[in-house]
């Protein structure tokens, strides 16, 4: 059944204040609403449980990147668009870039934020992997404060996450420190927009004399959370890069990851993609160094 | 049960619909496409998937694509919309619906508007796209008709007679 917009309230307070304190109100029962490309079709389908709706799309607080020397500051409701469009990012944030371009087609990245795909929370977005790898850290605002936390934890379960009722998410906050790092970043889909990954990777490595010095390796639609793969990062750490380390890796992927069988594909296809990924970037880890 | 009356007061929103300024009773979770196209009667812009997969319902706000479909009311109060009915009557970019007519870029015509829409926010960005960067612009408009190939056509026609203005 389709909504009645007639049952719903959607007010657009204007401070980000404002929204907190309306959050603070009645906790859970507002929902934020920045760009609408998620909310808005369950909405239309008349799926939402929720019936109050917070805009947060224009509060220019929420729109700021801030380039600091050792970090950059996302406001949350940045769009994918402002995010590609932006110099700094597109050179060392690469799989950022990447992963907003191949988000939807440009009418919602016009409109979808980065905020928004992070507290939608699908396992299968398609920027999430990046911010993984990244190692980003999540600015929460509410009433009781600012609080910064680890990204790495904020997905607990499919579509749980650790942000309170009261909160919103404000910035997404980017080291600087992946400089020496080559970068691999793929999505596997139906086609190249408009589609929803049957998995997609992002994954950094740095490599000295064929060996791996560091690595972090993210993957999304193999789990019920955005998942990096940190039992096989630690088990690759310090290991030289050929035919035996391959096979390990394979090994690790299947035994971390754990994808399920539904519309967009199915489980045994999703380990073999997402294990051909990991080779593809091990390969391309290699050659970087032989390059440089 | 809800409480009749506390939902959506209908306070009237004003936004500038292709350069006129228009006022809307809607409740503020209606869809800008609904508004447009049942409020103000502009029925230019057409409804496909209801879901931002199709573009058939994408108009420009403050000079961006987007679909309308996925828009609460409430977030265009203030802006500048333009819509397909504006595109027929702007000098500039009238020429992007000629070029789909010449080019068969247009069949059944239900995603055509959403087309010429993206087109317009291509070419203002890009005046003289390469054929990857067309399919790029048009990525999120779905045809069932054409093929696409005229559309492409249409695109890189339109651009050239733009850009020879």
């Amino acid at each position: 059944m389709r909504a009645d917009p007639v049952e719903y309230e959607c007010v657009a307070p204007g401070s980000l204040q404002e929204v907190v304190t309306l959050l603070a109100a009645e906790p859970g029962a507002w929902v934020p609403l920045a760009g609408g490309t998620d909310v808005m079709v369950l909405y239309a389908a008349g799926k939402l449980a929720a019936r109050k709706f917070v805009s947060i799309w224009n509060l220019p607080e929420l729109r700021r990147i801030v380039v600091r020397p050792d970090e950059i500051m996302m406001g949350a409701a940045c769009t994918y668009s402002s995010l590609r469009q932006h110099d700094l990012l597109g050179r060392e944030f690469q799989m950022l870039a990447a992963a907003a371009s191949w988000t939807g087609g440009i009418a919602n990245q016009n409109r979808g934020t980065l905020g928004g795909n992070i507290a939608n929370a699908s396992p299968a977005a398609d920027s999430l992997p990046a911010l993984l790898a990244y190692e980003a850290e999540l600015i929460l605002a509410s009433v009781r404060g600012d609080r910064r936390i680890s990204y790495q934890s904020f997905h607990q379960g499919y579509k749980q996450t650790t942000m309170a009722p009261d909160e919103l998410i404000r910035a997404v906050c980017l080291p600087r420190k992946f400089s020496g790092y080559s970068s691999y970043t793929r999505k596997v889909g139906a086609r190249r927009s408009q589609a929803i990954a049957k998995v997609c990777v992002a994954a950094l490595g740095k490599c000295a004399n064929g060996v791996i010095e560091d690595l972090r390796v993210a993957f999304g639609s193999v789990a019920p959370v955005p998942l990096r793969l940190v039992k096989l990062e630690a088990a690759l750490k310090g290991r030289e890069i050929g035919r035996e380390l391959h096979d390990l890796a394979r090994k690790l992927v299947a035994a971390e990851i754990a994808p399920i069988t539904d519309i967009r594909s199915n489980l045994e296809y999703r380990v073999a993609v997402a294990q051909n990924l990991m080779a593809e970037f091990l390969e391309q880890l290699a050659s970087s160094e032989s390059r440089a | 049960m809800r409480e009749p009356g506390k939902a959506s007061a209908r306070s009237p929103l004003s936004f500038s619909v292709n350069g006129e300024t228009r006022r809307a009773t809607a409740p503020p979770m209606s869809r800008l496409l609904d508004v447009l196209r049942d409020e103000l009667g502009l029925t230019g812009t057409k409804e496909g998937c209801g879901e931002g997969e199709c573009g058939s319902c994408a108009v420009l706000m403050d000079g961006l694509l987007v679909n309308s479909c996925l828009v609460p009311v409430l977030e265009a109060a203030g802006t500048k919309i333009t819509t397909i009915e504006g595109i027929t009557h702007d000098e500039q970019w009238r020429e992007v619906q000629a070029a789909f007519l010449e080019c068969g870029g247009a069949q059944c015509g239900i995603c055509t508007p959403g087309m010429v829409l993206a087109t317009v926010e291509l070419l203002r960005k890009n005046a003289l796209p390469t054929d990857e960067e067309i399919r790029e612009g048009l990525a999120g408009n779905l045809c069932r008709c054409t093929g696409y190939l005229h559309i492409f056509k249409a695109v890189a026609k339109a651009a050239r007679r733009n850009r020879a203005r």
